[in-house]
């Protein structure tokens, strides 16, 4: 089509206009991407430059007093890091599993297709409708109570396609060889992805985990109505305690606290960033230390 | 012998399991369907359709009209999507396009930060420094408009714009532009007139990703929108609050009595959502498996 355009209307505008176009063309591109990029470059100073002064070794392991405007944030750390964990042991098996299904098992037939479209939809659903499902099924239904469980169940779930979509492309990415190999020297189809697919996949796996996991650490609606409280004077003592966690946290002194001192604003969201920013940068490391490693 | 059946049964388990996982994801789904419909349906009953179709929604006096918060999503949506569809496709293209390699290399992990952002972090920048700011700057009666809400989404919705549409760039075989090249079009006229169009599917799915990102966004829209539930009427209403379907729920499903007529209209909000999420991503699922089949086909 496009070669046939170009033969249909000759190239008659002027090479000088033609090279004025394109500069400026570039120059609108660059502006554009400089008005996309700028903002995120200021929110994470902004964060960082006035949060850090608000950090102190006190801030991070003493409980909130005087209605949360004083004091420091250590049990909605505690509670973040309990959601995390949670959300990893229930949805790092499975998604793996639903991965090494797609990438070394499922036909290529209808079937597969509805799961892939389901995974996709999944991806999509907003996360305050996993927030009314958890509530539906897990605080209610199944009697959990708001509690790190139901908080942690909901999100592994709403976390699953992140994993098993980078999962399955790690998987893919191992060639075919190393399959043959496996299978001809005399290993069945689960030995060979559990011994030689899956430790070639690792990084690309823990990278997808983690990726996953940073979504899950900042996720708020779901845990508003499935795990989250605004004060707590203890620790939770078990997963079917409810937790204060950092992103909740942020969000009550932000909105619903009056006269809440913005340094303590700024010291949570920094907290919060540095969580999200650590596991990005965790993920970027893995990803491209494996690359330099890899032989194939 | 004993061993061979150890083995058999390993892998027979392993494979059951694998399977199960990987038919999870359907699962999920309907389950998330099921318990909103069992929790939602009952509201169709309780209100009757004339009052949900309403324009007021005060559930307080029993007023469950549920188009103006309908109306508040699209109204935020079409805002954020005038931002980001325009901003997100111009850098994917300056990424895949123009930038040279080391800008290149430092922009895509940027873009990947922004995606991670908690949404209650720019809610809470917004609340704190946009809000103000443009309540000064535009003399409004409050910063907290549709407008702010438009502009926090924005920027939330456009690394999936960049990252989606970026990838269908790249995914474009070198051969076309070295062909258009080779036929005399400057750079600039092989992005617009072979690149793109080259690229188009790619580019519809990330503008419909990132628009169902920015219907479905919940805290930052909730913190920064004023949540007034005002059936909106024109432009003029882009700077007044407004309250979208999910700041909704998430505002009120706190307070409310479980099975309540309030509850289960918050459910029924909830079954709407999930319904405009399910058809904008199984459009972009049937533009993914369109491209994949007809690539097929050419190849095969």
């Amino acid at each position: 089509m496009t070669t046939a355009d170009l033969a249909r209307r000759p190239n008659v505008i002027p090479t000088r206009r033609r090279r004025w176009v394109q500069r400026t063309g570039f120059l609108m591109l660059t502006a554009a991407t400089v008005l996309t990029v700028a903002p995120i470059i200021l929110i994470v100073g902004l964060i960082l430059v006035r949060g850090l002064r608000a950090i102190t070794p006190e801030f991070l392991i003493t409980f909130p007093t005087d209605g949360l405007r004083a004091g420091g944030i250590l049990p909605a750390i505690v509670g973040t890091l309990w959601l995390a964990i949670g959300t990893a042991v229930a949805s790092v098996p499975i998604g793996i599993a639903a991965a090494i299904y797609l990438a070394e098992y499922a036909p290529d037939n209808r079937w597969t297709r509805s799961i892939r479209v389901a995974i996709i939809n999944l991806a999509g659903i907003p996360s305050v409708v996993y927030g009314l499902f958890g509530l539906g099924l897990f605080v209610l239904f199944l009697r959990l109570g708001t509690s790190i469980l139901a908080g942690s169940l909901t999100l592994a779930i709403m976390t699953l396609p992140v994993i098993i979509s980078t999962t399955e492309e790690s998987l893919r990415a191992v060639p075919n060889s190393f399959r043959v190999v496996s299978i001809s020297l005399g290993g069945t189809h689960w030995q060979t992805v559990r011994r030689i697919v899956l430790p070639q996949a690792l990084s690309g796996i823990m990278t997808g985990v983690i990726l996953g996991l940073e979504r899950a650490v900042g996720e708020t609606a779901v845990i508003l109505f499935t795990a989250a409280a605004v004060y707590l004077p203890t620790l939770p003592a078990s997963p079917l305690a409810p937790t204060m966690a950092l992103p909740y946290h942020l969000f009550v002194i932000s909105t619903q606290v009056p006269g809440m001192p913005i340094g303590i604003q700024y010291g949570t969201a920094a907290v919060l960033l540095i969580f999200v920013l650590g596991l990005n940068l965790i993920a970027t490391v893995i990803r491209s230390r494996a690359r330099a490693r890899r032989q194939w | 012998m004993r061993n061979w059946s150890r083995a058999a049964f390993v892998e027979f388990t392993a494979t059951q399991l694998i399977r199960a996982a990987g038919y999870s994801a359907i699962v999920f789904v309907v389950a998330i369907f099921l318990f909103l419909i069992i929790q939602g349906g009952p509201a169709v009953i309780q209100v009757p359709t004339a009052d949900l179709l309403g324009p007021r929604w005060y559930p307080v006096e029993g007023y469950y009209g549920i188009v103006p918060l309908l109306f508040g999503t699209l109204l935020v949506t079409l805002g954020a999507a005038v931002i980001a569809v325009p901003l997100g496709l111009a850098t994917a293209v300056f990424i895949a396009e123009v930038a040279p390699r080391w800008a290149r290399e430092s922009l895509k992990p940027l873009v990947e930060v922004l995606a991670g952002l908690p949404s209650v972090l720019l809610g809470f920048l917004g609340i704190t420094l946009l809000a103000p700011a443009l309540y000064q700057r535009l003399g409004l009666s409050t910063g907290l408009t549709a407008f702010t809400g438009s502009l926090l989404l924005g920027w939330i919705a456009i690394p999936t714009i960049v990252s989606v549409a970026e990838d269908s760039l790249a995914a474009v075989p070198r051969t076309y532009r070295e062909a258009a090249l080779a036929l005399g079009a400057t750079r600039w006229q092989t992005i617009w007139r072979v690149t793109v169009p080259a690229a188009r599917s790619g580019v519809l799915i990330a503008i419909m990703l990132g628009i169902g990102r920015a219907l479905g966004e919940t805290m930052a829209v909730m913190m920064v929108t004023g949540n007034a539930a005002v059936l909106p009427t024109g432009l003029g209403s882009l700077f007044r609050p407004v309250r979208t379907m999910t700041a909704t729920i998430a505002a009120e499903m706190g307070e409310v009595a479980n099975g309540s007529v309030h509850y289960h209209t918050l459910f029924l909000i909830g079954i709407v959502l999930f319904l405009i999420s399910l058809a904008v991503n199984l459009a972009a699922a049937s533009v993914v498996f369109r491209i994949r089949s007809r690539a097929e086909r050419v190849l095969s």
